[in-house]
């Protein structure tokens, strides 16, 4: 056998898919966001590597936006005397918080990984001011939720000590629930926006603003599907807000980013993301609309929180997918090279 | 850029190690000049790394489109070699094979010699036709980047900038939330998932430049163990202008297809303490063509964010302003 058999006849069996050399982009089917992008790959294996992290986080950012949300709902309903919206903002806060700790420390396998993060904190780690500003809600949120806890106890329990303590500082804690509120619901964006991951990264303008408009929608939804409607005119407003914000920026989002727009429409995430659209304006419409009906606002409501939890789940697989593939990342590099040039440091 | 961060921490050119705040006496930055020019694919960087550091098995079958049996870089594979077979490039020209020192392999006229890279066996064996195609290899590292996203995005410190300004994970701190691994503008780094019983199972793991090694004034054992001089350690300083005469002297030699890679103290990453001469485009060996930090936005990702979160705030408090139902 000549040593070149070998070569040839790997080189038969590379006449596949992937292999190094030239390959067209672009899928087909779906709409198409740009012309069809042409570039190379090593046997098209994905250059960045996709976060290793499951559901646990796109679940996470839906839960740390609604606990955001409810938070600020239940400052104003206290400020503007809503006693039913206040006492569903402290408990749907705790309850959101609750469920956003448990992803959280699922995702890190034990408790303990969380204290990791607590023992140093660096400006330059999203994650880690992300773990400050929780520490920083937290507990205010759930003290809030706890003074709510002893509105239900009767009267002689109520004078105790610790309990009166807890009673006396109801609205301060929940008006700093809701201060340290914003900064949960938008560093989330940042968390997934400083990476290498291309409809991440690219989504860096825009995306706080789709991630404060998602949790704000879904905290709006879940006042109007739990208080009583008498209670809830600030809510109907702030859904019809909240969700003007979120598709608006998304919109704007999806024409920033170029190539890397293209996961946000294919497949599964296409699918999501057509949801969440949809789901967000119906929920919004409704409760302009039919917010004063009882049924209306629970299904406003309904579809305001489930369209929040489609945009999480679809920007976050449009992350995972757009690092799966090398095109996103060779692409836009390799286009930007064209534009601008090299990106070189100058003073 | 925000007065948070000091002028450079994010972006431009920079002394990692004093950047990190080590002291006039810190020793020289390391790092590699990878000449893939000279590289022959023999894997005994893989191997040796494996060895020194303990690092596990990882599925070693072969993937049916390539020699490459190591997939890519990741947490248990600290360096990779890539084999690239592409169509016939220019006229075939003597690139110094083993046995001849790189510095002097090439010299002006010398294009008359074998075949591009490994081909040139082919031709010696009494092929009567140059082959129309050439094999490219590359064993790939994690760069120790002057700018590492890795370093930057970790919430627990577990990576660090050490004195020889490389970047090395500390397995006891790491607390696997795997943030560095989507930070990676090169997808070195991951958590390692197994095999079973293994080291540091659910750590984050690369390259540490050999730390230890290094500690002990010795050279990293894939560079000790190159055959070909391919893997060249060093003081960057010095290896940058290296990796400067050599790629000259391919150009003048008629090899227009070299370039270096990851050279440029101004470049994306603020320049890699690993950086490497290709004879393609990076992509083709399966690299990023141009990198960016993800940090170098990061100012602005906070302003956006701040903004955000203050939009939050007004609509949620606007909201509450309207009249009384
Ligand atoms: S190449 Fe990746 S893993 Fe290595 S220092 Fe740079 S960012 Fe970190
Ligand atoms: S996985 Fe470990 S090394 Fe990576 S960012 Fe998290 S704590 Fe840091
Ligand atoms: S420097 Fe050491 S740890 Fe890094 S690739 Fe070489 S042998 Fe492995």
């Amino acid at each position: 056998m000549s040593p070149a058999e070998p070569h040839l006849e790997q080189r038969d069996t590379e006449a596949v898919p992937g292999r190094p050399g030239r390959r067209k982009g672009g899928r087909g089917g779906e709409r198409s966001m740009v012309p069809e992008a042409e570039f190379t790959s090593y046997y098209g294996r994905p250059i960045v590597k996709p976060a290793p992290w499951e559901a646990d986080i796109p679940a996470y950012l839906f839960a740390g936006g609604l606990a955001a949300g409810s938070s600020l709902i239940a400052a104003g309903a206290d400020l503007t005397g809503r006693p039913a919206l206040r006492r569903t903002g402290r408990l749907g806060a705790l309850g959101a918080l609750g469920v956003s700790m448990f992803a959280l420390v699922h995702d890190l396998g034990k408790p303990s990984r969380f204290y990791n993060m607590l023992r140093t904190a660096k400006l330059t780690s999203p994650m880690s001011v992300g773990t400050w500003i929780l520490s920083l809600y937290g507990p205010w949120a759930g003290l809030a939720a706890a003074a709510e806890g002893t509105r239900l106890l009767p009267e002689s329990a109520r004078r105790r000590a610790p309990v009166a303590l807890l009673g006396r500082l109801d609205r301060p804690t929940g008006v700093l629930a809701a201060v340290f509120a914003p900064p949960v619901a938008a560093y989330t964006a940042v968390l997934l926006s400083d990476t290498a991951t291309p409809s991440w990264h690219e989504a860096f303008r825009e995306l706080p603003f789709v991630f404060v408009g998602s949790g704000a929608a879904a905290a709006a939804g879940l006042g109007l599907l739990a208080a009583p409607v008498h209670e809830t005119g600030p809510v109907r407003r702030l859904a019809a807000g909240a969700a003007a914000l979120e598709l608006v920026m998304e919109h704007r989002m999806e024409q920033s980013m170029g190539l890397t727009a293209e996961p946000l429409h294919h497949g599964k995430v296409g699918r999501l993301m057509r949801a969440a659209k949809g789901l967000t304006a119906a929920g919004a419409v409704g409760a302009a609309l039919g917010g004063r009906h009882r049924g209306l606002a629970a299904a406003s409501g309904l579809a305001l929180l489930a369209g929040s939890a489609c945009t999480r789940f679809g920007i976050f697989e449009a992350g995972q997918a757009s690092a799966r593939d090398p095109k996103y990342t060779v692409v836009p590099q390799r286009e930007r090279l064209e534009r601008e040039g090299p990106v070189r440091y100058r003073e | 850029m925000t007065s948070l961060f000091n002028d450079n921490d994010l972006w431009g050119p920079l002394d990692p190690s004093a950047d990190a705040g080590y002291g006039e006496d810190r020793p020289a930055r390391k790092g590699f000049f990878t000449d893939t020019s000279i590289c022959i694919g023999c894997k005994a960087c893989e191997v040796a790394c494996k060895e020194w550091n303990d690092v596990p098995a990882d599925h070693f079958d072969m993937t049916a489109t390539s020699y490459d049996n190591s997939h890519s870089l990741n947490a248990n594979q600290w360096r990779h070699v890539a084999f690239v077979e592409r169509p016939a490039g220019p006229a075939p020209v003597d690139l110094g094979m083993p046995g001849v020192a790189p510095t002097d392999a090439v010299s002006a006229g010398s294009t008359a010699g074998g075949a591009g890279s490994t081909a040139g066996g082919l031709l010696d064996n009494g092929a009567d036709a140059a082959p129309d195609f050439r094999w490219l290899m590359s064993s790939d590292v994690c760069k120790h980047c002057t700018h590492a996203a890795c370093l930057d995005v970790c919430p627990t410190g577990s990576l660090f900038r050490s004195e020889f300004g490389t970047v090395v994970v500390q397995d006891d701190i790491c607390n696997g939330c795997g943030y560095c691994v989507p930070a990676c503008p090169y997808g070195v780094i991951s958590r390692r998932e197994g095999p079973d019983g293994s080291r540091n199972v659910g750590i984050a793991q690369k390259c540490t430049l050999c730390y230890d090694r290094l500690d002990a004034g010795k050279t990293p054992a894939c560079a000790q163990a190159c055959p070909t001089q391919s893997i060249q350690f060093g003081d960057v300083e010095e290896l940058r202008e290296r990796a400067d005469a050599r790629v000259a002297q391919l150009h003048e030699a008629g090899v227009m297809d070299a370039r270096l890679y990851g050279n440029d103290p101004d470049d994306g990453v603020g320049g890699a303490g690993a950086f490497f001469l290709l004879l393609d485009e990076p992509e083709v060996y399966g690299m990023p063509p141009d990198p960016v930090v993800t940090t170098k936005d990061l100012p602005q990702m906070f302003r956006r964010a701040t903004t955000a979160a203050v939009v939050m705030f007004a609509g949620a408090a606007l909201s509450f302003l309207g009249r009384r139902p």
